[in-house]
């Protein structure tokens, strides 16, 4: 600072680079500042589990990969459904939350395939594609129609209660692969239940058509609720042990929390007696085998291509 | 070393504020349906704790609460954000864009407003 040369060389950095200065300054908080700054974050991805299955690290008993087949052809058969939305929901901005909705469901299904695949040293892709309708163990619920948008929603009302229910409680389970998914799931279904809840109350609340609407799709998806809730040989023995959720046991949950809603809503529970089912045993209605006639027609015609 | 602080560590670092974005109701709601189109409203978002709300972008919603949870669905699908704004379109008041001149280009040259341009007075501590 005291002499001449410093005073100079202060200068030149001082005053000669404002523009830097104030660039710089904006450039060095830019990196973290933006508002579409892309990180992945940290959680637990489906190709983790297909690592865990094929090093040996996890590995399903019979049962547990039976039961896995269940919860992950449910999430499978519903984000089929649910994709068809895209690009012909009501709105754009809806065309993207169903959207999001499948890929989450999708990603639920990948994770609970790839685990139970290596009971029978099969792929998540094995399992989604090169099985036959009678082998698929989703109920009857994830396969119905899409409807209306009412219905859908109607049908993702159910579902959200239901899988929240299921996977809260399946964040206990002994199999620790299970109890792992099912703690990523739980949250990213909380969400499908904010979204189901909030346009229950919009369209219940809406105009004379809305509501109608709402009501009819209620009607529609209410026989299918039953079968969610029963049970067979294979989830009271895995209940025993721990490591699943005896379905009845998540019944009056549910009630009471959908009953919240729909009473808010003003809406009454359908009264309407349940379809049979069937679905656990391989036993599905019409509408599953068109699904998978889609779904799988590029694996199987192509077996083996990637793109 | 240069004297405009450290450019390894953001302004913004410095402390941690946790201005939560308002819960919004949905009675409240100033930019209601007109006719049949949902209203436009602007979203901003945080990338996290300490920054700022940056504007992301607009989207239609019924409602301040469904425009939360679209924006939600939009705009932080990619993990951006920990925390967003969503603000009715029409209550945004914004500068004219012929105006530049007069509004934008009187403060050019006047790099004395810059803290750059002035040089540390002999023996002053902690500057």
């Amino acid at each position: 600072m005291s002499t001449p040369e410093t005073q100079e060389a202060q200068e030149t950095t001082g005053h000669g680079d404002i523009s830097v200065g104030v660039a710089g300054a904006g450039a060095s908080g830019d990196g973290s500042a933006s508002a579409t700054r892309i990180t992945p974050g940290n959680a637990l991805r489906p190709e983790d589990i297909a690592l865990e299955v094929r090093t040996g690290l996890a590995k399903p008993t019979e049962d547990v990969a039976e039961y896995a087949l269940r919860l992950g052809d449910d999430a499978l058969i519903l984000a089929q459904r649910l994709g068809h939305w895209i690009s012909r929901a009501p709105e754009l901005e809806e065309d993207v939350a169903l959207g999001n909705i499948a890929l989450d469901q999708l990603g639920h299904a990948r994770s609970f395939l790839s685990y139970a695949g290596g009971a029978w040293d099969k792929s998540e892709d094995d399992l989604a594609y090169f099985r036959r309708e009678h082998e698929f163990r989703s109920a009857h619920l994830f396969e119905q129609p899409n409807g209306d948008f009412a219905v859908t929603i109607a049908r993702q009302f159910v579902v959200s209660y239901y899988q929240f229910e299921l996977y809260r409680r399946l964040t206990e389970s002994t199999d620790a692969t299970l109890a792992a998914i099912a703690a990523k799931a739980v949250k990213e279904v909380d969400y499908h239940r904010d979204h189901s809840a909030q346009w229950v109350l919009r369209l219940a609340g809406g105009t004379d058509e809305s509501r109608q609407r709402m009501i009819h799709g209620l009607k529609l998806i209410w026989p299918y609720v039953g079968e969610l809730f029963e049970t067979d040989e294979l989830v009271t023995r895995l209940a025993e042990a721990g490591a699943a959720v005896e379905p009845s046991s998540l019944r009056a949950d549910f009630d009471r929390l959908t009953g919240e809603v729909l009473k808010e809503a003003e809406l009454e529970v359908p009264e309407v007696p349940f379809a049979p089912g069937g679905g656990r045993r391989g036993r599905h209605s019409e509408h599953l085998g068109y699904i998978l006639a889609e779904m799988q027609v590029l694996a199987r015609e192509h077996p083996g291509a990637s793109w | 070393m240069s004297p405009h602080g450290n450019p390894e560590v953001p302004a913004s670092s410095a402390t941690e504020i946790n201005r939560e974005a308002p819960k919004a109701s949905p009675a409240a709601a100033p930019a209601e349906t007109t006719g049949n189109a949902w209203g436009l409203w602007e979203v901003f978002v945080r990338s996290s704790r300490g920054l700022s709300h940056v504007h992301a972008g607009s989207l239609h919603a019924p409602d301040a609460a469904m425009a939360l949870r679209n924006a939600r669905d939009l705009y932080t699908r990619r993990n951006e954000g920990v925390s967003i704004w969503v603000v009715p379109a029409d209550a945004i008041a914004s500068s004219d864009p012929d105006a530049k001149g007069s509004f934008f280009e009187s403060p050019q040259g006047k790099d004395y407003r810059h803290a750059t341009y002035y040089t540390k007075s002999e023996g002053v501590k902690h500057l």
